[in-house]
């Protein structure tokens, strides 16, 4: 056998065969060899390259989006210290950052236009390679698999794939921060005609372009792996796993991954547009414009049709973003408060009516560009809409906590945290989302408060809960639990302290992307509050080196993890604590009942995981559930 | 100083968690309660949440209150005053929302703590009160639909047909403005004639374009429509004027307007303010280029009487500019057809923003 065929390929024949259990798989050591177990002695054997590298094992490419993502939150966080030192201190010198940034410091200043690209390049970071890569490819590969009772994704090789465009689309945005004119800088919005004249700014040259050709690869790896979960859930569900009895993690994963597969496209569209645009003389987007002292020949293009297409990605992309937080939050929240989830259906029906709204709702982003007020009407209808399934998310997560028996970990912290700060964030979306107030608060720093505590923050403590709660699976120990709290109250109060106040800068009008407001009266008489905001961002990013260095410590030293350490229900923690690939080693268990069932009475336990049958639990059964059994 | 104080507090506060969080450990180890698993922490983390409440929100309520004068610049327009009331409602009924949720959420948090013995109460569903909270929600998103869509239809409605109408163009990295001169119509401009003289691109074989004047600042009259007509001649900008409550893109080959009334000159406001030196501003609120962030004109408030005054005083571009004039004029001698004109735009009648589309 040689090394090139790293990991027993598995087809969906063989996994269903696996999932309904016809086809008993010996045990043996390691669990990752399924029906090759004669090959037993070849594993061992094989090469780092196949086994970390070019994984095909779901768990391996989960913890690969998910360093990924960590390298690119820690420098999206740089990005964003590095302009609230601007915005905190715009008298100050940047001197001492020549060294590294060199020619963007110029005469002790930063550079206007370097500025923008910071903002462009923290956006575009934390929105697409952080939360949407890092966030949903980490768990939706890691939970899929896992929960619905699979040995893997649907193809292994495509979801090796999905990373593999992910890296290359790293590596191409990475570097467009290394070229002379700087990357893109129109904003992660990209609007043109700024994003496609290099006359207007500099980082609309080759920065623009490497933005673009890494945007297409990140696409194919969104789509290649949006495509494998949807598969995967539709098809290999393990025996027993109705729809009806799926977490909701996977229910949320599902949607996230549907969304993303009809929305991804659209933006590919754009992008390509775009390209067309800036390349090869076409005006999709361009028209009567004159600049650096020459008409251009474009006509008859509209910039609005690009925001159309962007938005109707980008609006979905929130959700993209939010809802696999929204999964997680659910799961741990009912873990550790040890009580079901309140309202698992209407849960499910919000996610999908979230889910059906977020395609219908993109023009809110546009009140004020000139689209047909009517237009502005029927989206302001449709986006106001969206806060009764969210706010029968929060009312039901309340009603989780109720009458529970709380146990804070860390990951239970973050979930409490989640809730608040969607509280917090939602909120002030239903006033923008009023196309009237849009009128004042578009494009003003209420906006940038808004996204941030709603999408940007809440995701982020999704991703801490996920990643605290299931990282026993993936590393087969616990994290430090007190260096877990530390970080958590530390983050919370850091983020309240850096958004709430953006909230009254945004009232009074200061307009987002500027890089001092020091030439406007009207926009002046906040430094101090901006200084406050510039400290508490700065401190709270550097707590997140608590977190960085709690995971990599516990990767080696942590406490070495049970296999239920949670006492949790679903089927991740019915595998040998650290699964091989395969991750059952006999059979596939089979599934019976819904994945809620904490504290239910006259259960000897406080939980019955999902693959107890009924049969065993006569004590606690309800009445429906004991024909079940019978 | 208050960045020092900022850090020192955020630094004790670190201390005084990780001592918390240590202390535990010593005591249960030495009370011989020491366990893995539920221990003291739990208990802290519970008294946290409460804290967190109650101190963030003092903290919160605080801020806000001492910050309120700040947040509320001055208004100046008839419809600013009804989108600050429709605001401040809104902004409360989220905070009724929003005190109520975050409340429940640290209380249940604090008083369901894990304790020793205790079984959480299994408690699925429940259709009734899923439907209520459905329902009440719904509720008020409809109202406030309702109140946010008769505004927003008036808002973006047609201007009064005694509107004074005013053009702005953005260009990088400022603000290019012009009246209709006497004959109260905006002439033809055409962005292939704009040159380093000609900024606007005026037509000058259009009659109308004859009068046409340019200013640095804008003036309007207090009292009146003021209908502002917004072109873009190189990328995206949007003219933002937060005294009136006043945004709209600027985009290049698609013109867009907006029409408000001011209710305050400039010198009233000055007066009020106590500060002789306050001026309304437009600034540019879409991301266009390095100097985005200081893209700005002046906008004076006139009693309608100074601004007739002021209006008649101007001299045209072409009376300004006889160069170019006379470069048109020999132009439309030599050639037989007139330069084509991309950007007809000639009814002074105004109409919705919607007609632009």
């Amino acid at each position: 056998m040689s090394d090139m065929t790293p990991k027993p390929n598995l087809s969906p024949d063989v996994q269903a065969q696996g999932g309904i259990g016809t086809a008993p798989v010996p045990a043996t050591e390691h669990g990752d060899h399924l029906l090759h177990d004669d090959h037993d002695h070849e594993h061992h054997d094989q090469h780092w390259l196949w086994k970390y590298v070019f994984s095909q094992d779901h768990k391996q490419i989960a913890k690969q989006f998910l360093i990924t993502g960590m390298l690119w939150a820690i420098l999206g966080g740089t990005l964003s210290s590095l302009f609230r030192l601007q915005l905190g201190w715009p008298e100050g010198t940047m001197e001492w950052l020549k060294p590294v940034l060199g020619g963007w410091i110029q005469a002790g200043k930063l550079n206007p236009e370097f500025y923008l690209a910071l903002v462009t390049m923290h956006g575009t970071i934390m929105v697409f390679f952080v939360l949407t890569a890092g966030l949903s490819g980490t768990f939706s590969n890691f939970l899929i698999p896992l929960q619905v009772g699979a040995r893997d994704m649907a193809s292994g090789f495509m979801n090796m794939l999905s990373y593999w465009f992910f890296f290359v689309s790293s590596i191409i945005m990475f570097s467009s921060l290394f070229i002379e004119t700087g990357p893109a800088a129109a904003g992660w919005t990209i609007y043109p005609p700024l994003s496609a004249l290099p006359q207007a700014i500099p980082g609309s040259g080759a920065g623009m372009t490497l933005w673009l050709v890494s945007m297409v690869f990140f696409i194919v790896s969104q789509l290649l792996g949006g495509v494998n979960y949807v598969t995967t859930v539709i098809n290999l569900r393990t025996r027993g796993m109705s729809m009806s009895k799926l977490p909701l993690t996977i229910w949320a994963f599902f949607l996230t991954a549907i969304l993303g597969i009809l929305s991804f496209p659209v933006l590919f569209s754009a992008a390509l547009l775009l390209v067309f645009d800036r390349s090869f003389g076409t005006s999709f987007f361009l028209s009567d414009i004159y600049i650096a002292g020459q008409a251009l020949s474009n006509q008859g293009g509209s910039p609005v049709l690009f925001q159309h297409l962007f938005w109707f990605l980008g609006h979905p992309e929130v959700y993209i973003v939010i809802m696999p937080a929204m999964g997680m939050v659910s799961e741990v929240l009912a873990t550790n408060a040890r009580k079901p989830i309140f309202g698992y259906r209407a849960m499910i029906g919000s996610l999908i009516g979230i889910s059906l709204l977020s395609f219908v709702v993109w023009a809110h982003h546009m009140f004020v560009t000139g689209m047909n007020p009517f237009l502005g009407s029927v989206f302001m209808f449709l986006t106001l809409i969206i806060a009764v399934p969210s706010g029968v998310k929060v009312f039901n997560w309340l009603a989780t906590l109720w009458r529970g028996n709380i146990r804070f970990t860390a990951a239970m912290l973050f979930a409490i945290g989640f809730v608040s700060l969607f509280i917090s964030g939602g909120l002030t979306g239903i006033i923008l989302g009023n196309a009237t107030l849009d009128i004042q608060m578009h494009n003003t720093y209420f906006v940038v408060a808004h996204f941030h505590l709603v999408m940007g923050s809440s995701a982020f403590f999704g991703l801490f809960a996920g990643v605290y709660h299931w990282f026993p699976k993936m590393f087969g120990r616990m994290m430090d639990e007190k260096l877990g709290y530390i970080h958590f109250w530390l983050t919370f109060a850091g983020v309240y302290l850096v958004f709430m106040p953006m909230h009254y800068v945004g009232i009074a009008g200061f307009p987002r992307r500027y890089y001092a407001w020091t030439g406007f009266d009207a926009f002046s008489q906040f430094a101090d509050m901006n200084k406050f905001i510039s400290i508490a961002a700065i401190i709270a990013f550097l707590g997140q080196f608590i977190f960085i260095f709690n995971f990599f410590y516990s990767i080696f030293r942590g406490r070495r993890a049970t296999q239920n350490p949670w006492n949790s229900t679903t089927l991740e923690w019915t595998t040998p604590i650290e699964p091989g690939h395969g991750n059952w080693p006999g059979e596939i268990p089979a599934v019976y009942r819904w994945p809620y069932d904490y504290s239910k009475p006259g259960a000897e336990q406080d939980f019955i995981p999902q693959n107890i049958p009924y049969s065993q639990t006569q004590s606690s059964n309800l009445p429906y559930e004991q024909d079940m059994a019978d | 100083m208050t960045a020092l104080t900022i850090l020192l507090v955020l630094v004790l506060l670190l201390v005084v968690f990780g001592l918390l969080f240590r202390l535990q450990i010593f005591t249960s180890i030495f009370s011989g309660t020491f366990t893995r698993d539920i221990g003291m922490s739990n208990s802290v983390n519970a008294i946290l949440m409460l804290v967190f409440l109650i101190g963030g929100g003092g903290w919160f309520a605080y801020s806000f209150v001492e910050n309120f004068s700040k947040m509320n610049p001055p208004i100046a327009s008839v419809h600013g005053h009804q989108m600050e009331r429709m605001f401040w409602i809104t902004m409360a009924v989220l905070g009724v929302a929003f005190a109520i949720t975050q409340t429940l959420l640290f209380v249940y948090s604090y008083k369901y703590q894990h304790r020793e013995g205790r079984r959480a109460y299994f408690f699925a569903h429940n259709n009734k009160i899923e439907v209520i909270w459905t329902i009440i929600p719904a509720i008020v998103m409809a109202a406030l639909i309702f109140a946010g869509w008769k505004a927003w239809t008036r808002i973006t409605g047609p201007a009064p047909k005694n509107s004074v109408v005013v053009e702005v163009m953005g260009k990088q990295f400022n603000w290019l403005v012009r009246y209709p001169g006497r004959d109260m119509k905006l002439g033809v401009i055409n962005y292939r004639m704009i040159d380093a003289v000609n900024e606007w691109g005026f037509d000058l074989s259009d009659k109308s374009a004859l009068d046409d004047f340019t200013t640095n600042e804008i003036h309007v009259p207090k009292g009146v429509p003021v209908l502002i007509k917004i072109r873009s001649r190189d990328v995206l900008h949007a003219v933002y004027m937060p005294h009136f409550r006043v945004q709209m893109y600027a985009v290049p080959g698609m013109p867009t307007r907006f029409w408000f009334t001011p209710t305050t000159t400039t010198d009233e406001m000055r007066a009020k303010l106590g500060n002789p030196k306050f001026n309304y501003e437009l600034a540019c609120n879409q991301v266009c280029g390095g100097s985005h962030f200081a893209m700005k004109a002046t906008v004076i408030v006139d009693e309608p009487d100074d601004y007739q005054n002021w209006y008649a005083a101007q001299q045209s571009f072409s009376q300004k500019n006889p160069d170019v004039l006379a470069a048109f004029k020999l132009k439309a001698k030599t050639m037989v057809t007139p330069v084509a004109s991309s950007t007809e735009e000639k009814e002074a009648a105004p109409t919705p923003l919607a007609a632009s589309y």
